[in-house]
């Protein structure tokens, strides 16, 4: 009985350690990697879409004044914005310029619209050292 | 006999008298010519954008950018020669936004000279402009200066024809910047021998400038800073020993020297845009000696936007003024023996301060 119990129990040890019923936390597969940064460059394209589109009352977009997104510099924030007097994240940028030269209302800082515009600036600036804080 | 003039006193008191005549006349050419270069100034106000947004509903910010100008250039004591117009007054080519541009640069007490950008022309390939503005290439006599005016915003025939479902559509694709389906500018074959032919009159010392809205060299083909054809035309220039090119497009300070010819640019009344260098995906073309301009402000509507002036002592050399609102004004010299423009203050590495730093 007791060589039964312990032949049982190396029998579900080997179970254990050899199948994968289900995925663990820290395993993932190639496909897995696919299908996130497809879901990743969905959004990031909403966020280019919404960059060239009149976000505000004015007729004007982001783009007139950054193309490629550029002259946003992502990875200096959080910064000090010497205009502002804090320091700020890049998200507040963004709300301003839609508040200011859009002449639109300020969007929810949890906003997809808002994650959507982070996720295309960053990658347009993909490659690029962090610099926090940099001026 | 004695009462007569016979037939060679005749001739030889006609031929001085003749010749009296003609004096000052010449010694006028003289003073208004080539040889001479005699310094006029020229006002460039360029790149006003102005958007419709709804019937007389205009971006007021743009507005605001071409009205300034214009107020200042009236201002300009002594008061320049004319002032050229550098191309995109109207943002969407629309008829509302020309009619919109005219009625503010009407205010000019000066004559104008008209550059075609790619935001008048693509609507209707120039037709609204070639009726209510001006041709879209010509070219010009001053005080013994000879300029010519080119539509360098052209591109291929499929593009422009075949392309895009309306016009209205094709438009909204040239006016995007960063356009992964846009289309480099071109001078193209046609305008190419027109130029040919109008310089091949001129001695191969009169100063000349071009007048363009695309500069005529290649810098960062994604955002068509950036002509197509341009060592073509640079070909034609090249005979040429005095030859200067002003152009818009870029809403910055930028400027070239390539053998003989120089190149500056303008800003924009309405917004600067990034310089290339700020593009880290793509590399670019952006010409060593050029000072940048400050980093902008956003929060100063103004910043890095404004207008410029010339002085010009025929092709050989000039200074040109950047009038930069909220900032200080910027001053760029060529002199006949300087190899390049140079900029008074800044040129010297070691002079150039933090904003002027891109990243």
């Amino acid at each position: 009985m007791r060589t039964f119990l312990w032949g049982f129990i190396l029998v579900a040890l080997f179970v254990i350690a050899f199948s994968r019923p289900f995925a663990r936390a820290d395993e993932f597969t190639d496909q897995d990697l696919k299908n996130w940064d497809a879901a990743f460059q969905g959004v990031m394209k909403e966020g280019e879409k919404l960059f060239h589109s009149a976000l505000g009352t004015n007729a004007v977009s982001c783009d007139m004044c950054h193309p490629n997104a550029t002259n946003t510099h992502p990875e200096t924030y959080p910064k000090f914005q010497k205009q502002i007097g804090k320091v700020v994240a890049l998200r507040d940028m963004i709300n301003w310029c839609i508040q200011n030269p859009l002449e639109g209302k300020p969007l929810a800082l949890d906003d997809p619209k808002m994650i959507a515009l982070e996720a295309y600036i960053t990658y347009e600036r993909r490659g690029v050292k962090l610099a926090p804080g940099k001026h | 006999m004695k009462q007569g003039i016979d037939r060679r006193t005749f001739l030889k008191e006609t031929g001085t008298l003749a010749a009296a005549m003609t004096l000052p006349v010449g010694l006028v050419k003289i003073a208004w010519g080539a040889e001479r270069e005699e310094t006029f100034t020229f006002a460039y106000i360029s790149d006003a954008h102005l958007t419709q947004i709804e019937g007389n509903r205009f971006v007021r910010n743009f507005d605001k950018g071409l009205q300034r100008a214009v107020l200042e250039v009236n201002f300009m004591d002594p008061p320049p020669d004319f002032v050229v117009f550098g191309g995109d007054l109207a943002q969407l080519g629309k008829k509302e936004e020309i009619d919109h541009g005219l009625e503010i640069l009407k205010k000019l007490t000066l004559p104008v000279k008209w550059v075609i950008g790619e935001h008048d022309y693509y609507l209707d390939l120039g037709k609204y402009w070639e009726e209510k503005v001006s041709p879209l290439h010509y070219s010009f006599d001053h005080k013994g200066v000879h300029f010519v005016t080119l539509a360098s915003i052209l591109t291929d025939d499929d593009w422009t024809h075949n392309r895009w479902p309306s016009p209205e559509e094709r438009m909204r694709q040239m006016a995007r910047l960063d356009n992964p389906q846009g289309s480099p500018f071109m001078v193209k074959k046609a305008q190419r021998d027109w130029l040919k032919e109008d310089l091949s009159k001129l001695s191969r010392d009169h100063p000349i400038v071009i007048l363009s809205h695309s500069p005529l060299y290649k810098v960062f083909k994604p955002w068509n800073f950036w002509t197509d054809d341009a060592e073509e035309v640079q070909a034609i220039l090249k005979p040429y020993k005095n030859v200067a090119v002003f152009h818009g497009h870029v809403h910055q300070i930028l400027y070239n020297q390539i053998g003989r010819i120089s190149f500056n640019a303008f800003m924009s009344t309405a917004w600067p845009w990034p310089y290339p260098v700020s593009y880290s995906q793509v590399p670019n073309r952006v010409p060593d000696i050029t000072v940048f301009m400050n980093r902008a402000d956003p929060f100063k509507e103004r910043d890095a936007t404004g207008w410029g002036g010339i002085d010009l002592a025929g092709g050989r050399s000039f200074a040109h003024h950047y009038q930069l609102w909220e900032n200080s004004p910027r001053t760029l010299k060529k002199s006949p023996e300087g190899k390049h423009p140079k900029d008074t203050q800044y040129q010297n590495k070691e002079d150039r301060i933090p904003p002027q730093r891109h990243y």
